[in-house]
Formats: C-alpha cells, structure tokens, sequence
C-alpha cells in the first residue's frame, strides 16, 4: 500500500509524459487523474493506520549511494508527520488534477500538463517518505525542476520564462545552505540517517566545528544552514522574490505547489529536523525573527496589489511565516497544524481565483472586476469560505490554528517572542485588510471590464466545482475536526516522536490575548469595508497622496530591485569581464597568442600551415620518443637494479 | 579473472584493426564511404561489446590489476597491460561513447569519411591504451599520440578558424607534455624501472617529487583543464566537428583527472599534500570563474566547453581531499561528465546539422518543432545543473562532501558553482528552446530522426539510472579507491618518522 502511495503518481507522470503523444490528452487525464485519487484515499487509509493507530513504517527500498563510511538508501518512511503530509499532499493533489479537467480544458499541451503536476506529486511524497536527509534532498530539488517546468509551462511567454528561471536559481540559493547543511550534519553525527541524527543529538550539545575561520556551535550552524534551505523553499523574507512571479503558471499549479504543498515544504523540514532544532536555541530565534518578519512583510505587500493572484501569493509568502513563527518558539505542532488547514484554504482561495480569472477570458487585474457575487454566486460562497478561513473568522479552520500560533508566540517571553507576537497580530490585522479589499474589489461594486466579459461568465463546470466543495468544507471544518490531535489533549500520543512535542505546562490564556488576533481581524475588515464599499473613491485619494508609498509597497519594499543592482547586474558584468579581460587579454594575451604571433610569424611561408602544425607536433613528439628509446636500449641494461 | 586470450589488448588494438580495413578499402567514394561508416560503427560496437566482459569478470574485492599481460619489448620497457577499480570503468565509458559518435557522424561527416574512421578509430585504440598501459612510456606514448588524431580531426573536419584553436592546443600541449617527458627519464634514471606497479611500490625522495609533481601537473592541469590554462578548450570546442567534441569532452579532459589518480598521488604522496592548497585554489577559482565566463556566452559549444571546465574544478577539488567520498565522487564526476557532456555536445550538433550554427541567438522557440530534442536537452541540462535522480549530482554531491571535511571554505566557495550552474544551463535552455519561433529559419526544422534518438537515448538511460543507482560504480571504485587511500596515509606516516616507507 505505502509503495502505491509512492508510485502510483510516478506511474501516471511517466504514461502522461511517455505515451501522451500516442494515447491523447483525455486518456492522460483520466489515467493521472484517478491514479492520484487512489492514491489519495490510500493515504487516509495510511493516516489512520500510522497516526490514529500509531503503526509507523519504515520500507527500505534500494541502496542509493554508498562511499567509505557515508551511506543512504531509497526508502519510505511514515511517521504521524508524514501521515499529515501524505493526506494534505494526494488530497490537494488529486483535487488540482481533477480541477486541471475542467480548468485546461482548452490548452492544446494536456498531456505534458498533467505528467508534470504528477511528477510534482511523486517528488513530493519521495521528499516527505524519506528516511534520511539526501532522499529529502532528492525531492527537494524535485518538486523545484516540477515547479520550474510548470511555472514555465506557457514557454511562449518570456514573463512565464524569466519567473521560472528566477524560481530556480532562488531556491538553488537556499539550496546552497541545504547542501552544506547536509555535510555538516555528516561531518558531526557521520551519517545522514534521521535516527541515527536524533539519537545522537543531545550528545553533541557543546560541540564546536571549525567553519570556514571561526569555531561554532555544531547544531546551531547545521540547523541555520538546513533552515537557508527552507527559506528558499517556502518563499520567506530575504528569498521570497521568486514566490509572487511564479504566478505566471497556469492557476492549478499555483494552487497545489505554490501554496498546499511544495512551499509547504521548508515547514516540513523543520518540524522533521526538530530534535535538531529544539536543541539549537539561536538557529531556532532566527527561524522565529524571519517568520514574523515574512508574516508582517508579505502582509504590507498584498494590500496594495492589483493582480488577484498576486494578493494571494503574497499571502502565502505571509502565512508560511505563521508557521515558521510557531516553530521558531518550539510549537511546531501548531506550525504544522496550520500547514494542514491552511492547505485546505489557500488551494480552496487559488482554486476559485482560477474560477473567476477562466470566467472572465484570463483578467487577473482586479480593477478589471467588480460586481461578480451576483453573476457567480456560487464561486462568491466558495471565495467567501476561503476568505473566512483565511482571516480566522471565529470557527473556521484557519482561526483555530492561526489563533492558537499567536497565542503561542505570546507565551514565549523572551524579546524575539514578543517581537513575533506583534509582528503575527499585525499581519492578522494587514491578513484581513488584503482580504476583503479582494473581496470586495473582485465581487461587490459595478463590473469595471468590458460589458461582454461580463455576460459571457458562468459558473465552473462539475470538475472545477466538486474540488471547491471538497476544500470548502475542509476549510470550514478541519480546524475543529483535528484541532484535538494536533494541538490539543491527544497531541503527545497523535505525534508521538515524529516530532518534538513541547510538554509546557498549561497556560492560561487571558480573555485579553484571546481576543486579540480576532479584533485585529474585526479591524481590517472595518478598515476595508469603509475603503472599499463606504468611501470607495478613498482608496485613490490615498494613492495621490503618497504615490511613493504605494509604489514601496507594490513593489514589495524593491527586494527585486535591489537584487538586480547587487547580484545579477554585477555577476552579468563580471562575466563578460572575465571572459574578454581575463581570458582573452591577459591569459591568452600573455600566453598562446603572444607566443603564437611569433611562431606564426616564423611559419608563416615556410610550410603550408594546415598541416604543418600537425606534424611539427607528432615529429617533435616522436623524436622525443625515439630519443627516450634509444636511450632506453643504450643504456638500459646498465641501469637495471 | 583469465582468458586464453588477451581481452585487454583486444579492446585496445581492435578499433587500431578496424582502422587498418577501412584503409585497405577501395572503390569509389560513395561506396566507400558507406563501407567505411559500417566497418567503423561495427568495429566500436564488438569492441564494446567485448569490453564489457571486463566489467562483468571484474573482480571488486581486490585493488590489484587485473586482465594482466606482459611481455617483452623495447629492452627495459615491456609491453605491460592491466586495469583495477579506477581504470576499468573509463575503459567502458570509452568503447560505450565510440559507436555512439561514430553514429551521430552519419549526417554531420560528408568529406573524406574513409579518413575520418580512420583517424576516429585510431583515436579509441589510443585512449583505450591510455586507461590500460602499466608501464610509464607506453602510457606516454598513448597519452600524446591520442593527440594527433585529434588533431587531425579539428584541424580538417573543424569549422573556419581551425587553424587557431589548433595551434592554441597545439602549444598548451607542447609544453606540458614536454615536461612530463623529462620527469619520465627522471623517474627511470631514479628508480630504474617504467613499470608502473614497482614505481607505484617506489619511494622517491622528497625533493625530486615535488619536481616530478610539478612536471607531471604542468601536463595533467593542461589536459583537464584547469584554471588558468583552459584557453585552448573553448576554442577547441567550437571549431571541432561534434564528434570531437564529444571525444574531447567524454574522454580526453579525462585524461588528466586519470593521470593524477595513477601517478601524482599515488607516486608522489608527499608533494601531492603540500601542492593540495594549490590546486583547491584553482579548482576553485575555476569553479567561480568559468562559471561567469560561460554565463557571457554567445555561442552554444563554448558556454557548454566554460561549464567542463567548471565541472573538472569540481573533480580536481574531490580528488585532492584524499578521502573516500571526494575521490569516489571525483571518479563519478568524470564518468559522469563523460556521459552528460557528451549528451549535450550532440544536442548541439544535431542543431549543427540542420542550421550550421551553434550561435545561441539563432535559435529559440525549438520545443514548438521539436519537443522531442526538447525533452532529450532538457534532461541533459539537470544533470549538467547536477540535479538528484541525474547521474551530474553524485559526483558533485560526493566530491563537496569530501571536501567539506577537508577544508569548508573551499567548501562554501565550490558549492556557489551549483547556483551558478543553474543560472548558465537554464539560462542557456531558455534562449535555445523556450520562446516563440522568431527565426523563419527554424520554420521547417525537424525533429530528432530515429538515427539521433539511438545515439540520445542510451545516454539519457544512463544519466537517469545512475542518477538513482550509483552503486554499481561506485562499488567497482571501492576497493581501489580504498587502497589508494591507505597506501597515500601509509607513506605520509612513514615519512613523518623520518624513515622511507616499507611498502610491498
């Protein structure tokens, strides 16, 4: 069953990607498409069987690579943590598929569509089934050559092109510090293995390694290092820029990978790691400050864009800080908790993005929209769920875990605890703001397109409808319906030690921080409705008034700009120097040209130069050897020992 | 393992054989041209086939040579063959990429072929006999002589500034080589022998070997190459017809990675640690550099050649950690190169043989005519970016593991060439395949034919299933790599009590 879980998505990638040309677009659906939906309902089977039932497999499949004493091997590993992934990634997954139907419908390039978001799939759970840190690796690095090829699967657009090149070097930044992360974990535990690691971790507190010219702390530069991974993987601050123009992608891609699942996926790594982490106090404050800091950060940036799915990603970027948040203060239940429920919301959100940006001929820009609750009234619920969730309406999914984080952080009483508190109440205040302006921008108000945009919209077709549904009632109900085992009385036994489970003694919550984060939410809400539906001409008053600011933020704060000044003009520049100077002047310059206009100049009319230098070269080497031969014979006998 | 037969020379002399029957051949010039293409593809192929006996009959558990053959020949130096853990599979890797190029000529080589399969074939006998010589000046002899043919293959079958890259290579090579040919009568005049496994066993005094180090480094640093006497390969790249650069990619810049793994460490164990900061500066700068220079790139061969050499930085770097994983991992690398620069060097030449051009701004938009060739450079480029599932990420994961134990600066600095790997590659596939078609040129071009996809695919299967399942390689390495290693820390602690070592 677990091998089934693995390869069935692999099965379907290789017929869609093999045979697509031969047995059309509509076999590849149905072939990946179902595939993916037993695959899905095996994974439930797998999480009741591993984390209700607490059965946990280990399958070792082959040896991968094995050098002196570094070994590792294919297998598959299922704890609770990768029981939760395995649902949250098939689930999302096989609803992407079946949404994908519906949704490319009229894309002449199914077939590669369709393999390509099974590959995703198969790297994904290859990277959440794994045992050991290179398998993890593995499909690290795999779920971004998926990501590139789908972010860049309308190759006729040079925008679709640039993002997918940018998402990949972006991450091959993170994944810089993932790799020296690895040897270093080799280096002090000499093995890779996650219990291997784990056993040995608490020994190794105190330890010091010589990195680069200075003595660190062994788990601290391990951890910081891993943690340089996930940043890169889960669009946080500083490498973040690649996340808002993967939006190029077509919109079911952007919902399963850059927002349920691979982004997911540097959360994943810490809460995997987190024996590790739980044991390096300043890699864990620096995984907390960057968090926040994203949270707060993406937050400033959504509220002022125009493309629907840009808010949208930006809100990610911000969401996954609440989970890096959460763990950073060492309640990586709740960081996963939120993973699990924001899946279920954010693909619900993107999901139905697609549904109005298809209904409206591909517009993305929401001041293209206006007045669509009443042409699209079923979407608008499903949007409005979303959105609900997201904002941690009392009751919904994304209120329990996301409440619970702020909480949290507030408990955590040193200076970068507190500094996270405000940083996550801010953003909550910031979520719900960006929120409703898309709502209300998107669905209230007067159509802002041309009229026959308008009159064309319809609702999805059955495919696109049943997965919102689906993650409807996931975003309305997974909070409450899991909230006991993952964050609350049964956690210790619902985890067990798949990660670190902080026993903390009990606190009591005052009314006071109960209610902050929903007052905050209350707050952005009023803010946006008086922005938006009372006062709707405010919002431009605001923009004449300070264009700079608008600009600062729409261009999230200029990271982009400011990369291209200080990496890439300079790295472009640099190798162009290098090649004309440095190659071509001075070592060519110096060395073969130089001698070669003197040789030439002997040459030149002396032998035909084609073939002169052919055999001036075999002449002087066989002279060579005939003199070491002769010389050899002469005296050979003599030097004999 | 024996035959009744000697399988080493076999394998060596038989493409030599081959050569000698397309000579013989007569007839007019299309006939024999036809003639010369099937004698050459068959000879490669039998020669491969039976090489792979060596594989299978190889025995992992020793570091001793095996398919041993010696006797007699020029007075002190005999005829002696052999090969362990380290040489057998670059024996493999050669007669595997032969029949392959020597197909992929089929539409690219027009003029004087019957020259061209001779020349081509004497080549492999001569590379062959590299990976198989245990005695020094037969090493010698294969090592410089694979040159000419070489040569002759730019310098008639090239492009229009052939004269030039040739004489580039011509006078990098000279030099080095010339060096090394010095150190060899030193080495005998010392130790009165050009065996290999009794010079193996020699102990030279410390002063002469960081003479013969050098010596010998002037030529292997040329051959890889390395930073900053790497100018000829670029050059060599792009005038050379794609089967010579395949060769020169898949097979020669190996060469020079061989020769430190046989002689340099192994013979010289005392000035290979003081020379070691040496070439981990180079290496990375090599890294660093060519890895911005191929960024700059216009031309297709020459970004590719740029980023061999950042690949080869990779290889000097695993192999002067002198631990299990870099060395292993700088065996894979080199095998692994051998298979994947080969791979892209034919995707460039099939886009040669239809447009005569590897001027990347040509092209663009590709995939809209020919997803196939998409598909099949695709797969290539991850491997080159060193992506896991691809054969291109063991070595270099291996080798940055070695030396990160060894040194982490080095380390930090050599781990930026998969950043800038990824920058040059997808940059590179993005303008080549990626895009509309703005070129009406490219209009009609078409896909890969059923020819190109039986030289691509084994390539691809390779990458792919190495990239999962190194394994078999690295077990064949093992036990060699093991006793190099054991033997090197022998001497060094021998020589730290001041006394020469005792070695068998």
């Amino acid at each position: 069953m677990y091998h089934a879980i693995l390869f069935l998505p692999l099965i379907g990638a290789l017929f869609a990607g093999l045979f697509g040309r031969f047995v059309g677009a509509r076999a590849c659906e149905i072939v990946t498409t179902s595939l993916m939906f037993v695959a899905a309902f095996l994974s439930w089977i797998a999480f009741y069987q591993v984390a209700i039932e607490g059965n946990d497999i280990r399958i070792a499949l082959i040896g991968f690579m094995q050098s002196g004493t570094f070994e590792t091997y294919w297998s598959i590993r299922v704890d609770t943590l990768t029981a939760v992934m395995l649902v949250v990634v098939n689930t999302v997954s096989s609803l992407v598929h079946l949404y994908s139907v519906g949704y490319m419908d009229h894309d002449p390039h199914r077939e590669r569509f369709f393999s390509y978001l099974s590959l995703f799939t198969f790297a994904m759970l290859a990277l959440v089934t794994a045992d050991d840190l290179v398998q993890l690796f593995f499909g690290w690095e795999g779920v971004g050559l998926a990501s590139y090829l789908l972010i860049g699967f309308w190759y006729k657009k040079p925008s679709a092109n640039a993002a997918a090149i940018k998402a990949f070097v972006v991450n091959r930044v993170g994944d810089f510090g993932f790799l020296l992360g690895i040897f270093t974990v080799f280096y002090v535990f000499g093995a890779v293995q996650y219990d291997t690691i784990f056993a040995a971790a608490e020994g190794k507190v105190g330890t010091t390694i010589k990195f680069l010219s200075w003595e660190v702390p062994a788990l601290e530069l391990a951890c910081f290092l891993l943690f340089m991974g996930a940043m890169g993987k889960s669009a946080q601050f500083l490498l973040h820029t690649w996340l808002p123009d993967a939006m190029e992608g077509p919109t079911p891609v952007s919902a399963l990978i850059h927002a349920a699942t691979m982004v997911t996926a540097g959360v994943f790594l810490v809460a995997r790691m987190s024996p590790l982490f739980d044991l390096a106090p300043y890699a864990l404050a620096f995984v907390a400050i960057i968090g926040a800091t994203s949270a707060f950060f993406a937050a400033t940036a959504a509220v002022v864009q125009t493309d629907i799915k840009r808010v949208i990603a930006y809100s990610t970027c911000s969401q996954l800080g609440y989970m890096f948040a959460a763990e950073g203060v060492g309640a990586y239940g709740a960081g996963v908790f939120h993973l699990f429920t924001h899946a279920c919301f954010k693909a619900l959100l993107f999901l139905c993005a697609g549904a109005v940006i298809h209904t409206l001929a591909d517009n993305q820009d929401m001041r293209r929209m206006g007045g669509l609750r009443k042409v699209i009234p079923f979407t608008w619920v499903m949007m409005l769920i979303g959105s609900l969730a997201l904002t941690a309406f009392p009751l919904t999914s994304g209120f329990v875990s996301k409440d619970y984080i702020i909480e949290t952080t507030w408990f955590d009483h040193t200076p970068v605890g507190q500094y996270t508190y405000w940083m996550v109440l801010i953003a909550a205040f910031l979520t719900s703001l960006y929120t409703w302006r898309l709502m209300f921008l998107t669905f209230e108000g007067n159509f802002r397109g041309p009229k026959e945009v308008r009159d064309h919209a319809h609702e999805p077709p059955w495919t696109m409808s049943v997965p919102l549904i689906v993650l409807a009632a996931g975003a309305l109900f997974a909070g409450f319906g899991f909230r006991h085992l993952f964050i609350g009385a049964d956690k210790a036994s619902f985890w067990r030690d798949s990660i670190v489970v902080s026993s903390g003694a009990h606190h009591d919550v005052p009314l006071w921080l109960l209610l902050s984060p929903t007052i905050a939410m209350t707050l952005g809400f009023l803010i946006a409705w008086y922005c938006y539906m009372w006062r709707p001409l405010l919002p431009f008053g605001l923009l004449k008034r300070f264009p700079a600011a608008n600009q600062f933020l729409f261009h999230a704060w200029y990271f982009d700009a400011l990369y291209d000044r200080i990496f890439v003009r300079p790295t472009k520049w640099l190798g162009n120097f290098l090649w004309k100077v440095g190659d071509g002047k001075i070592i060519d310059g110096l060395g073969p040209n130089g001698i070669a206009a003197r040789v030439l100049d002997i040459t030149r009319g002396v032998v035909k130069l084609q073939t002169g230098y052919i055999f001036h070269y075999a002449f002087i080497m066989l002279i060579g050897v005939a003199l070491l031969i002769t010389y050899f014979i002469v005296a050979g006998g003599a030097l004999q020992p | 393992m024996s035959y009744g037969w000697p399988i080493l020379s076999t394998v060596t002399f038989l493409p030599l054989v081959g050569a000698l029957l397309i000579f013989a051949l007569r007839g007019d010039d299309e006939s024999a041209a036809r003639n010369a293409r099937y004698i050459a593809l068959w000879t490669t192929l039998i020669t491969f086939v039976i090489s792979l006996l060596l594989w299978i009959d190889f025995d992992p558990t020793t570091p001793k040579f095996q398919f041993v053959e010696e006797r007699a020949w020029l007075g002190p130096i005999r005829f002696h063959m052999g090969i362990d853990g380290i040489s057998m599979p670059f024996v493999i890797l050669t007669t595997l990429l032969m029949p392959l190029t020597v197909l992929s000529t089929y539409g690219a080589i027009k003029t004087r072929v019957r020259e061209f399969m001779i020349a081509f074939l004497m080549l492999e006998t001569l590379m062959l006999g590299v990976f198989c010589s245990l005695d020094l000046v037969m090493f010698y002899l294969f090592f410089e002589g694979g040159l000419i043919p070489m040569f002759l293959i730019i310098g008639i079958w090239g492009g229009s500034n052939r004269v030039y890259a040739s004489f580039k290579f011509f006078l990098y090579t000279l030099a080095g080589s010339l060096l090394m040919l010095i150190a060899i009568l030193a080495m005998y005049w010392e130790a009165g022998t050009t065996n290999i496994p009794e010079l193996l066993a020699y102990d030279f005094p410390p002063e002469m070997q960081t003479w013969l180090w050098l010596a010998f480094f002037a030529s292997f640093a040329v051959k890889l190459p390395m930073w900053p006497v790497h100018t000829w390969l670029p050059d060599a790249h792009v005038q050379a017809p794609t089967a010579g650069s395949v060769v020169l990619a898949g097979i020669l810049l190996k060469l020079g990675g061989y020769g430190f793994l046989r002689f340099s460490i192994p013979m010289f164990p005392l000035a290979s640690v003081d020379f070691a900061p040496l070439i981990f500066a180079l290496s990375v700068i090599a890294v660093i550099y060519t890895s911005l220079v191929a960024f700059a790139q216009e031309d297709m061969k020459k970004l590719i050649a740029y980023s061999s050499i950042a690949h080869m930085g990779f290889v000097t770097i695993g192999i002067f950690t002198l631990n299990m994983q870099g060395l292993q991992g700088a065996i894979f690398l080199m095998l692994s190169h051998g298979i994947v620069s080969a791979g892209l060097f034919l995707c460039v030449g099939v886009l040669y043989d239809r447009m005569h051009t590897h001027e990347i701004a040509i092209f663009g938009g590709l995939v809209n005519r020919m997803p196939l060739y998409a598909a099949a450079f695709m797969i290539f480029t991850m491997a080159n970016v060193g992506l896991p599932g691809t054969s291109g990420f063991v070595g270099e994961f291996l080798s940055l593991l070695g030396v990160y134990q060894v040194n982490t600066w080095v380390a930090l600095l050599a781990a930026t060439g998969v950043i800038l790997s990824a920058c040059y590659s997808l940059w590179l596939y993005r303008r080549v395949i990626f895009g509309e078609i703005t070129n009406p040129a490219l209009n009609l071009i078409q896909d890969l034919s059923w020819r190109e996809i039986v030289v691509i695919a084994p390539l691809i299967l390779m990458t792919i299933f190495f990239g999962f399942h190194p394994n078999p390689i690295l077990d064949v390495t093992a036990t060699s790599v093991e006793a190099l290693i054991a033997d090197f820390n022998a001497n060094l602690a021998a020589a730290e009590q001041g006394s020469p070592a005792q070695a068998e």
